[in-house]
């Protein structure tokens, strides 16, 4: 993986001693509030419901086995134990205490992290497949681009005050698996008539109160015309994005409004003027930041003890079928790692947890982890011949729940129990959903089903593009539970729709379990899935079964 | 018709621990809701908040949320508030570590 350069490290240092005097200026009152809050948050630091928090970018989810005892040792030292990974490749500190948070910094700068640019309207941490550097289908290992483009916007001068925030998400694979239709800029690559690659872009898309599907301004950018031609949209939209209203102020409604025909017109002028001023330099950095993602030296050994204990053991096979993914090279797989044991909170990991997957990252994965914008963990390089030990490690320590992909490996926000921005809570909806279905013990019968719950309508938990979304909202000061269904968050994306009124608090678990139950009376194969099955027939048989049984089981 | 005053009190974060925080009626801060001052008067409610806001040192962010009388002191009348007063809901961490 990359390591810092002599510049990188100096830099994250500058920060840390920079921030060190920021806070004992707010703490000796020579700063208020009001000009202390923009520099914390520079610096990742936000003021939360009953803490601050801190929110350490991960970038393009990849993480090394002596980063994350480092996230262990922070949790022990300075939090509660546990980290929180977040939607955005983040981990996100729950308990920090303000004089501490510099101490903080300063352990992560020791590991090569940072919480640079993880609030703010700049460019945030950059976001990519999880599976990046491993998966079957992949083209390239898209974190050589991720890393030049967090390198490129990291403190640039000219983008350090947009008009609001600005995501980028890269995805090497034709299958997106980083959400790219999701974000301000997405990036997907594929290969032109040529054979060659390079991204198709997409602009303007993103989730919150306005949810739009990004749509593709280039078809297809040569890799080399990256830099200049992102700089190119960041520009425009520096320029024309509506500063006067906060709501309006992301760049998919300068798309709405401008027109892509005219913004496209507009970012390849400004393309024009860009591109030779890269001058080959952009080049020569990329090539450097290739290397550093090599991949690993695989292992050639025998796999048949894996094929031996997949058909001897049930519950190794279980675990097998969903949290393994197809490996570019034959004999590897790629090992999902839950962190959505039924009951628990989605995305938490305890410190002892962390060091026992950087411990297995180091004895089993070729010291590589990630983290993928759905919480999870992810060993991308694993032998098949190493798997059942890696199983039975991960079973001592209760990370060996088989449910990758399944009803209860929910995508959850931290909702009303964390977030200052909250209108409802997330998590003991997702862990109530996911214990009701482990009781009903069906989950692996329904299949694929993306879940995923927002606690308020910023979306982070990217309700929008789940197969169900959970939206929860304040109505006359009571929790209220809006259901969306179809919502798909692949290359295929698609904005859920609403099936009506919203359910209270203690109303929506049982709604989910209507909607599950009619899903399986309606689908013609158990190998039709739901979102499947909700294209067939559209909302009505669903709104059925949330609503009209909803009124008979009350008239009964 | 002017709309009835809501009793409120004073809430704010501690600057230094962001733990969540009242005013009380004899000028301190007190982590617990119902040792607040409950105030019942609006011209009041705005001077206390002044009050409040100008210990810059010492708190972060205060407001003035609703509130109502109750048998122990001033209770959270919204669902927000009642959390602020407890602490998340998936594990036992916050106020309500103090219970355990």
């Amino acid at each position: 993986m990359y390591s810092y350069s002599d510049f990188d490290e100096a830099f994250v240092r500058a920060r840390v001693a920079q921030f060190l005097q920021q806070v004992a200026r707010r703490l000796d009152g020579s700063l208020t509030e009001d000009e202390f809050r923009p520099l914390r948050l520079m610096n990742g630091l936000y003021l939360q419901l009953h803490a601050y928090m801190l929110r350490v970018a991960i970038p393009y989810g990849t993480v090394s086995p002596r980063q994350m005892r480092q996230l262990a040792m922070i949790a022990d030292t300075y939090d509660k134990g546990y980290g929180h990974f977040t939607t955005r490749q983040n981990i996100q500190f729950n308990w920090p205490k303000l004089p501490d948070v510099p101490a903080i910094l300063q352990a992560l700068a020791d590991v090569e992290m940072h919480a640079i640019q993880t609030s703010g309207n700049c460019v945030r941490n950059v976001t990519a497949d999880h599976f990046a550097g491993a998966a079957a289908d992949e083209i390239e290992d898209p974190r050589a681009y991720a890393e030049l483009l967090r390198q490129w916007s990291t403190d640039h001068p000219e983008f350090q005050f947009l008009p609001r925030k600005f995501k980028i998400a890269i995805s090497g694979a034709p299958n997106d698996r980083a959400v790219t239709r999701a974000h301000d800029i997405g990036l997907r690559m594929v290969r032109n008539a040529a054979g060659a690659p390079g991204f198709e872009v997409l602009v303007g898309g993103g989730l919150g109160r306005t949810p739009m599907i990004g749509q593709v301004v280039r078809t297809f950018l040569p890799v080399a015309d990256l830099l200049p031609y992102v700089e190119a949209v960041l520009s425009v939209y520096n320029s024309f994005g509506r500063r006067d209203n906060k709501y309006k102020a992301r760049i998919k409604i300068t798309l709405h409004e401008t027109g892509k025909e005219e913004l496209s017109r507009l970012i390849e002028e400004r393309f024009t003027e860009l591109r030779p001023l890269f001058g080959g330099h952009d080049q020569r950095l990329l090539a450097d930041i290739r290397a550093a993602f090599a991949p690993p030296a695989f292992r050639s050994a025998p796999t048949d003890s894996f094929d031996a204990i997949y058909s001897a053991d049930p519950v190794f096979r279980a675990w097998a079928d969903t949290n393994l993914a197809p490996h570019r090279h034959p004999d590897y797989a790629i090992v999902t790692i839950s962190l959505k044991a039924h009951g628990q909170t989605p995305g938490d990991a305890t410190s002892d947890q962390m060091r026992l997957i950087a411990d297995l990252a180091e004895r089993h994965g070729h010291s590589d982890l990630r983290i993928s914008h759905e919480q999870n963990i992810i060993l991308p390089h694993v032998h098949k011949s190493d798997l059942s030990a890696l199983h039975a490690a991960l079973m001592q320590a209760g990370l060996a729940t088989a449910n990758v992909g399944l009803i209860s490996d929910i995508i959850a926000c931290p909702g009303m129990d964390y977030c200052a921005l909250a209108t409802a809570r997330s998590i003991p909806i997702a862990t109530q959903i996911a214990q009701r279905f482990k009781a009903l013990d069906i989950e692996h019968d329904i299949g694929p089903l993306k879940l995923k719950i927002s606690g308020c309508i910023n979306a982070c938990g990217h309700h929008h593009v789940g197969h169900i979304g959970i939206l929860g909202l304040d109505r006359a000061g009571v929790e209220n539970y809006q259901i969306t269904l179809g919502g798909d968050g692949t290359q295929t994306a698609v904005i859920g729709e609403k099936t009506g009124p919203g359910f209270a608090y203690s109303e929506i678990v049982p709604a989910i379990e209507r909607l599950i139950l009619a899903y399986l009376n309606l689908r013609l194969s158990p190998e039709e899935t739901f979102l499947t099955t909700f294209r067939r027939l559209g909302m009505l048989p669903f709104k059925d079964a949330l609503y009209i049984e909803k009124d008979a089981h009350h008239a009964a | 018709m002017t709309p009835r005053f809501c009793p409120m009190v004073v809430t704010a974060n501690d600057l230094r621990l962001g733990d969540v925080v009242y005013l009380t009626a004899d000028d301190h801060w007190t982590r617990h809701h119902h040792q607040a001052e409950l105030i019942e008067d609006e011209a009041h409610a705005q001077m206390r908040l002044l009050h409040a806001i100008a210990q810059k040192s010492v708190i972060v962010g205060a407001y003035l949320a609703d509130a109502r009388q109750g048998p122990r002191g001033p209770e959270s009348v919204h669902f927000r508030e009642a959390f602020r007063t407890r602490g998340p809901s998936n594990y036992a961490h916050g106020k309500q570590a103090d219970h355990v």
